[in-house]
């Protein structure tokens, strides 16, 4: 028992926590699934690796661009760019960064088992022409290389062949990869530890080539803590109760509460994402509704009236609780091609929408089924219970379906919903990503089924237009066909809101990936 | 009595087979797991093939069969959220979940009993009656409004003690332990009571009605008309027949505190085999689903097999019926 005892007194003593002058202790829903930079596409995956590892070109939290490991990115032809490397760069543990890496890190992106390899499908090869320069070799004319490099990590490459993790892990396998829990990269922090969904704990790497920046002399944050908490109320009392310094995802209901306390700065910002539903208008009839031998959405009347009757400002006042912007059409604000003179929802207007359901052959209105996440975006279930009540008010009879999500996107994918909701985010802030994926008819993201002919040719043109005037005329051209079809009725832009704690800044981004190396603690 | 055992082992077996095979036709309602493993971009017959890859496609007979095989090896496969082995998050996952259930048990059983004799020996003292009220909110409130609460109370109000996590744990051999640290304790604290509250609402209730109903009997009238004092009578003669119901009932509810355990995991962040299952089921990783679903049958199953097995210890009864 003697022995017992001292051998926990040891223990304890261990165990108690070596404080470093300034942790930054912060939470949000879910754990990053790997460490793996390539491995997995996904928000709080790029999140935690941010922190360690840095892409080519860098997003300040204004989302503008900056160099980071690359200096200076040039067209040299239409399909190559040319990308001057920062030299004298190390990886955490003193392995020097160079050309080779970053080739490596692009080919791995490109594997099979790569989640990445969509972000980068212009990229057709990437070569090495000196210890410091690279050349992108795109498939046709790429304007928008440069923003999909901020997207693509780059490892170490003799590490990763000292580790076996040449190739993003393959989830068939059965063993995990070392790089699932490890990381080395050439960012401002390196990995201490890491315990999947309990802990991430970082620590300054005072090595880092930019703590010779004059912008990063008052960096002052030397550990990162980070601890997934699910449940959205223990959040919130962690938050409260000093456990916490920085929450990145608060509950749109708390936020008031967190507010009031009067212990933390709340920064919003419109996520990059637009909040919409959209209606097949392609069938002979909807599979859901009972009306029989046509379909209610391919007549644009109707879908006039379907925007008319759904009031977006109440949408935004109440479901949401302020914590969100009404959209007109379904590009957010962020990104480049975006028009705020565009942004315009159909006035709201019940007797207008009833006048023209009317014209349209349906004096009655119709039945169909509305299918929505229930756990996806901010008060999704909310917004849904919503917007069928005011289509109720016109005489449209809404059927709700509720599914999570891992019920509910399948339903987009295999083209099996007359009516849904649907976020579309973008990684490249720029509108050609949105509009190929919201617009063309070929995308499995769009149901809608509608077609301009005219626009799916402008949105094609633009992946391969190099002269930005005469792009940005097309994205142009192409949202306002887009958004006039109405095939869509554009919700809103939800706000991202980040709570922090008195003493310390986190810069908000509109992307939500939080990068600590523009975070302080005040003196 | 071998036989009566083996045939309890056979039947054992089934039911295992039996909750492996419910556990496998929900995962059909679950969702698909391939649009959470894929980014948005990837195309529609990327996703064909990955569903292919993982073998999704093929019968459900085929995929059943698969599993079984790998299971009895001890091989859950791959979790397709954290790209981990399933037998490597489950046993890291474990400790947490024993530990909280152990010290939850031994809450529920010393108080819940404890109280419950006090009740029923002092039925009309308004202690007791305070005592049976708090018991029926025990017994009515859900676990998490419980949960929060303390955490209003205890974490955000009072500061004393912390809102989520395992604090500080010591790795002893593969058996990370929150028993060894002040912070381990302090944060096991919270989720302990929070999940014995209902099984202690429930033991006290047992205890004191079999203690009421000893009470009665016509023995314990004899020990009181032959002048024994109450502690004699209490302790020694009332309790020992009391308490044997309450043993059995205990020793099966046991399992009930790890199933119980998702929910009070999931309030206080505890990084156990119930948080582990939740964020499965979030995500569709049906390989971590499985996994756990089988071990909690496993769990239930072998709990009432070495009750089985007690019984016949026991009981003379079922030996002589096991004989014939």
């Amino acid at each position: 028992m003697r022995t017992f005892i001292s051998v926990a007194a040891a223990v304890m003593m261990l165990a108690g926590p070596v404080q470093a002058q300034n942790t930054l202790r912060w939470a949000s829903q879910g754990d990053g699934f790997t460490l793996d930079p390539h491995a997995q596409n996904e928000g709080q995956t790029h999140a935690i690796n941010r922190q360690m590892m840095e892409p080519l070109i860098e997003r300040r939290p204004d989302l503008t661009k900056i160099p980071a490991l690359a200096l200076s990115w040039t067209l040299i032809n239409p399909t190559t760019w040319e990308f001057k490397l920062r030299p004298k760069v190390k990886f955490h543990d003193g392995r020097a960064f160079s050309a080779d890496d970053v080739v490596f890190s692009y080919k791995r992106a490109m594997m099979p088992t790569s989640d990445m390899k969509d972000i980068i499908s212009t990229l057709k090869d990437v070569t090495k022409v000196d210890d410091l320069t690279v050349h992108f070799i795109t498939t046709g004319p790429d304007p928008v290389f440069p923003d999909v490099a901020t997207n693509i990590f780059i490892m170490s490459k003799s590490w990763a062949e000292e580790h076996k993790v040449t190739a993003p892990q393959d989830i068939v396998a059965k063993q995990e990869t070392y790089a699932v829990r490890n990381a080395i990269g050439t960012g401002p922090f390196k990995l201490q530890l890491r315990e999947p969904d309990v802990r991430t704990v970082m620590v300054k790497n005072t090595e880092w080539w930019g703590y010779a920046d004059p912008a990063y002399k008052d960096h002052n944050v030397d550990r990162v803590v980070f601890t997934p908490v699910a449940n959205a109320a223990t959040r919130v009392a962690a938050l409260l109760s000093g456990e916490l310094d920085f929450l990145l995802d608060p509950p749109v209901q708390d936020v008031a509460r967190i507010e009031s306390s009067g212990q933390f700065t709340l920064q919003r910002v419109p996520e990059v994402r637009s909040i919409f539903l959209g209606m097949k208008t392609n069938t002979k009839e909807l599979a859901s509704s009972s009306v029989k031998g046509k379909n209610p959405f391919s007549d644009i009347r109707v879908r006039r009236a379907m925007n008319m009757a759904v009031d977006v400002n109440a949408i935004t006042k109440r479901t949401m609780r302020g914590q969100a912007q009404p959209a007109g059409y379904v590009l957010p604000p962020g990104v480049h091609g975006y028009h705020a003179d565009l942004d315009q929802h159909l006035p709201f207007d019940v007797e207008g929408a009833k006048k023209l359901l009317t014209e349209a052959g349906y004096p009655n209105g119709f039945d169909v089924r509305l299918d929505c996440p229930n756990d996806r975006y901010l008060n999704d279930e909310e917004i849904c219970q919503a917007v069928t009540g005011m289509l109720a008010r016109v005489g449209v009879k809404v059927t709700l379906d509720l599914k999570p999500r891992t019920l509910h996107f399948p339903k987009i994918q295999n083209d099996t919903s007359d009516f849904y909701m649907l976020g579309w985010g973008t990684l490249t802030t720029d509108a050609y990503y949105h509009l190929s994926f919201m617009v063309l008819t070929s995308s499995t993201w769009n149901r809608t089924g509608y077609l301009d002919q005219k626009m799916e040719d402008l949105v094609n043109a633009l992946g391969v237009e190099t002269d930005i005037a005469k792009r940005d005329a097309m994205i142009r051209e192409a949202s306002v066909r887009s958004r006039d079809g109405y095939a869509t009725i554009p919700l809103h832009t939800q706000f991202l809101t980040w709570a922090t704690r008195k003493n310390v800044t986190v810069p908000i981004t509109a992307d939500n990936l939080p990068a600590f190396r523009y975070a302080r603690f005040a003196k | 009595m071998v036989r009566f055992f083996l045939r309890r082992l056979f039947q054992a077996t089934l039911v295992m087979l039996a909750a492996t095979l419910l556990a496998f036709v929900l995962f059909n309602y679950v969702g698909d797991p391939v649009n959470n493993m894929v980014g948005q971009e990837v195309s529609a017959e990327e996703r064909v093939a990955m569903r292919d890859r993982l073998g999704l496609n093929d019968p459900f007979i085929l995929q059943f069969g698969r599993f079984i095989v790998s299971a009895v090896q001890g091989d859950f496969g791959i979790s397709y959220r954290t790209q981990r082995p399933v037998s490597e998050l489950i046993a890291e996952r474990l400790p947490a979940t024993l530990e909280l259930v152990l010290i939850a048990a031994l809450i529920s059983v010393a108080a819940g009993v404890g109280l419950g004799i006090y009740t029923a020996i002092r039925r009309e003292s308004w202690i007791s009656r305070a005592i049976l009220t708090l018991s029926l909110l025990g017994s009515s409130l859900p676990t998490f409004v419980i949960g929060i609460g303390l955490i209003y109370l205890f974490s955000v109000t009072l500061g004393w003690l912390p809102s989520f996590g395992r604090g500080d744990v010591t790795d002893l051999g593969g058996w990370s332990t929150g028993l060894l640290t002040l912070a381990g304790w302090k944060s096991l604290i919270l989720p302990a009571l929070t999940l014995s509250f209902f099984q202690l609402a429930y033991f006290l209730r047992l205890a004191r009605a079999e203690m009421l109903e000893v009470l009665h009997s016509d023995y314990i009238r004899t020990a009181r008309a032959m002048g024994l004092r109450d502690g004699t009578i209490h302790y020694k003669y009332a309790l020992r027949n009391a308490a044997l119901p309450v043993i059995t009932i205990i020793g099966l509810k046991l399992g009930d505190l790890i199933a119980f355990a998702i929910i009070t995991e999931t309030v206080f962040q505890w990084p156990g085999m119930g948080l582990l299952f939740v964020q499965a089921v979030a995500f569709a990783d049906v390989p971590v689903m499985a996994a756990y679903l089988c071990m909690v049958a496993f769990i239930f199953v072998a709990i009432n097999l070495v009750v089985d097995a007690l019984y016949l210890v026991l009981d003379p009864r079922l030996r002589v019926a096991a004989k014939s």
